[in-house]
């Protein structure tokens, strides 16, 4: 049986979610998405500049080659901008899947808890499939999933910080109490950080900058395919206990007589 | 008429629709997405939308972000 990643009405083979801001120019990102192996990728919704025409070249690129594409509010500050751009995003996109993120402040980038909770409870009865962004609190992540969310994004440390995931025992319990699946988005610095959400039990990883911000993003982005896959099967294949003390591999018996008497 | 279209003064005929907009933005066609006066306008309803004095626009895309 196939180990697949069910989101609301979507299914996902590849369980790394990648962003497609922050490269050099278009070729860099088609070239750092293939190596990815990422099915869906966020996008922003911005105000078409009216005084040049843009390049389409990204767009037309991540139609073509069907890309999940998954909206993100990034840039709003209040739920009531967070509605009006995922309802902007479903009529630009002609999909209901959406990344919700409310920001606080613009240093941490951390989320507007209160905000997120409206804007969410507003979005998931219009419809939509719900991804939020959020801190690392269970009780958050629990009020989210009550809402209806498809699904929770905690995030491992602030965006662009590459801090990797600063509280892995908080991941843990929201792990255990979560019957959606949790998704770590920001703060993935390089590809032990994508390993360890996934071995913790995490169902995918979303990150942008830890591959954009690369020396080389497209070996950043193998290797983070390569990690999640890691951290998945490492998962799955059930880990051995730490234990304080050693317990020998080879066998004790038959060991050849001692030179000293 | 006088209208705002994402945040900047603009002048259309009056009667002007919304597709008579966007032909005139060179967006005809491009997946754009139209909000007016913080209501979405869907797109089947475009030709039939016509613009008031006044009317607050947004035109919006998709653009890469994480």
């Amino acid at each position: 049986m196939e180990d697949v990643l069910k989101i609301g009405s979507h299914s996902f083979s590849s369980r790394l979610f990648v962003g497609t801001g922050k490269y050099k120019d278009f070729a860099e990102t088609r070239a750092a998405l293939e190596a990815s192996g990422a099915e869906v990728v966020t996008v922003a919704v911005r105000r078409v500049d009216l005084s040049k025409p843009a390049d389409q070249s990204l767009m037309t690129y991540l139609r073509e080659r069907k890309f999940t594409l998954l909206p993100n509010t990034a840039g709003c500050y209040t739920a009531e901008d967070a509605i009006r751009t995922c309802r902007l995003a479903r009529e630009a996109g002609m999909t209901e899947f959406v990344k919700l993120e409310v920001l606080g402040d613009p240093e941490t980038l951390f989320p507007d808890v209160e905000q997120t909770l409206m804007a969410a409870r507003v979005l998931v009865k219009e419809g939509f499939t719900v991804l939020p962004y959020t801190n690392d609190d269970p009780i958050t992540c629990k009020k989210l999933e009550d809402i209806g969310c498809a699904a929770i994004m905690p995030l491992g440390a602030p965006i662009g910080s590459g801090l990797g995931i600063r509280n892995p025992y908080n991941i843990e319990i929201i792990l255990r109490q979560s019957k959606v699946p949790v998704i770590v988005d920001a703060g993935v610095g390089t590809a032990s950080d994508a390993a360890i959400a996934m071995e913790l039990g995490c169902q995918g990883v979303l990150m942008n900058t830890a591959i954009a911000g690369a020396k080389n993003p497209i070996h950043m982005a193998r290797a983070m395919k390569l990690a999640v896959e890691a951290g998945r099967l490492a998962f799955l294949a059930g880990r051995i206990p730490k234990k304080l003390y050693a317990t020998a591999s080879s066998p004790l018996e038959g060991v050849i007589g001692s030179e000293r008497s | 008429m006088r209208v705002q279209v994402n945040g900047e003064p603009r002048d259309v005929a009056s009667g002007s629709t919304i597709v008579a907009l966007l032909t005139e933005l060179g967006l005809s066609g491009r997946p754009v997405a139209v909000e007016r006066n913080l209501a979405i306008v869907p797109r089947a309803e475009h030709a039939a939308t016509e613009l008031a004095e006044g009317d607050t626009l947004e035109v919006v895309q998709f653009v890469g972000g994480g």
